[in-house]
């Protein structure tokens, strides 16, 4: 499994692109390992805030659902459009064309809540 | 958990094991789609040694039987298999199951895990109220092993490993016989809605059976699969499983079950409350919904027909063969036979769905 270094992580299985203020996010690659294969994805829409904490979005698999929850908080500037016509791609690419959505953050110091790609792998290990 | 005699073989094989009714199961090996589609298009081998056998025999055994069974088992001659159910007296159902008849004297009854003892239970109670000379009923759950090989190149697989004449051995019969050299019971049935097997062998021949199978039908694409493309694989053809279309609550004539329930066949349990509910009119029926939305409906999500809650889903998926969300659901009657538009509410939304003749595939 591949966690690259320059991502952070949460421990709902998120990962997080920062630039500038905008920030891009998606599932690890453990996470969509542990859904198996990936049929349903439901995106928040642009303009909506998310909160911290809160649920975004859904994704599903064969056999589970699984809420996304927002890392940061923030305004949605953007969303991947193609994921909910191709739900497989969050399998067989969850750091690249996988991504889910980018948000505007409104509040910048909650990104030293997030866990480096170390962190995020010992975390893992305990599961 | 209970474990079944291939739990290190799961292991080995990097299967992700879940819970399944107090068995400890693999629900994937390479992944659910995947093995969906090797069953479809080659095939696939399950382990499924968690299911009971319970072996009822003496002179009263076909009587006892016929008795306490949905189906007519008077239509069966040895080495023929029968799917039937058992009913309580109010005509809901205690489990779902495959009949075996080796002899007119000797029966196997094959149940879903997690009712064995309460089967057992069941029948032994229905056993001991009645006046049945010389009937034996036993669990021999713990002595099998049970391995189903399916989807369209099972026979090729089989074929060099056993001896039996396999095209003379026609769907819902079943012959002893050996494979690799183990002597078992080679029954032509299954779950998935494609050609194939299940074998019975000795609890302990479990694992060099299915190593055996797994090495050669490796060439013809065979993959060990899970019980997730189990359950895909049966919604697609609309099979209803124990704990979701079948339960105590549900009536087998609402479950699409009608044609194992013979209520000619003269008296068995259950029959006077099915008479009854037939003469009021069947209140539900269970029909196939798909989605024309992306979705995926579960277990429980409401079902609206023409704006109006007409019932439930008992089982959904997204189908692997068509990928659109499938459902089984069960609906009042009225709908059912007289509805228009018709949705799933998935997380407090409706998603629109068409009704659809089953089987989805």
């Amino acid at each position: 499994m591949d966690f690259p270094d320059e991502l952070k992580y949460t421990e709902e299985h998120e990962w997080i692109a920062i630039e500038a203020d905008i920030a891009t996010i998606g599932i690890s690659d453990f996470a969509q390992s542990q859904l198996g294969d990936i049929v349903f994805v439901e995106l928040p829409e642009v303009g909506d805030e998310l909160e911290a904490g809160k649920p975004c979005g859904v994704v599903e698999s064969v056999k589970a659902v699984s809420d996304i929850y927002s890392p940061l908080s923030g305004e949605v500037v953007e969303i991947n459009e193609e994921l909910p016509d191709a739900p497989e791609t969050l399998n067989t690419s969850p750091y690249e064309d996988g991504w889910m959505i980018k948000i505007r953050l409104s509040n910048p110091q909650e990104l030293d809540d997030l866990l480096d790609a170390d962190s995020y792998q010992e975390l893992i290990k305990e599961d | 958990m209970k474990k079944t005699p291939l739990n290190a073989a799961h292991r080995q094989l990097n299967a992700r094991m879940v819970d399944f009714g107090g068995w400890e199961m693999p629900v994937q090996y390479s992944g659910v789609i995947a093995e969906h589609q090797a069953v479809r298009t080659t095939a696939g081998l399950f382990d499924v040694s968690h299911m009971g056998e319970i072996d009822v025999s003496g002179s009263s055994a076909q009587e006892f039987l016929q008795y306490v069974t949905t189906n007519d088992l008077t239509r069966l001659t040895n080495g023929k298999i029968q799917y039937t159910a058992l009913c309580y007296g109010h005509g809901g159902v205690v489990d779902d199951l495959t009949l075996y008849r080796f002899t007119a004297e000797h029966f196997m009854l094959c149940v879903n895990a997690a009712n064995i003892a309460k089967d057992l239970d069941w029948l032994q109670s229905l056993a001991s109220s009645g006046n049945y000379a010389d009937l034996r009923i036993t669990n021999d759950s713990d002595n099998y092993g049970l391995l189903a090989l399916q989807g369209p190149q099972a026979q090729t697989i089989l074929a060099p490993l056993t001896p039996v004449h396999l095209d003379e051995l026609t769907y819902y019969h079943c012959s002893p016989g050996t494979v690799a050299g183990i002597d078992l019971l080679i029954s032509r049935t299954g779950y998935t809605g494609e050609d194939g097997f299940e074998l019975y062998c000795p609890a302990d021949a479990t694992t060099a059976l299915w190593q055996a199978l797994l090495e050669t039908g490796k060439p013809h694409g065979l993959i060990p699969c899970g019980l997730g493309a189990r359950d895909t694989l049966r919604l697609e053809k609309g099979y209803a499983l124990y704990g979701h279309e079948i339960s105590a609550d549900i009536l087998p004539l609402e479950a699409r079950l009608g044609w194992i329930t013979k209520l000619a066949k003269g008296n068995f349990v259950g029959r006077a409350a099915l008479l009854k509910a037939r003469e009021l009119g069947i209140p539900r029926q269970l029909i196939g919904l798909k989605l024309t939305v992306p979705g995926v409906p579960r277990q429980g999500c409401p079902v609206l027909c023409d704006g109006r809650a007409v019932g439930f889903v008992t089982s959904g998926t997204s189908s692997p063969t068509l990928k659109q969300g499938i459902a089984l659901a069960l609906v009042d009657t009225q709908a059912a036979t007289s509805g228009h538009s018709w949705q799933i509410e998935i997380r407090q939304s409706a998603k629109d769905a068409e009704k659809i003749t089953l089987p989805f595939v």
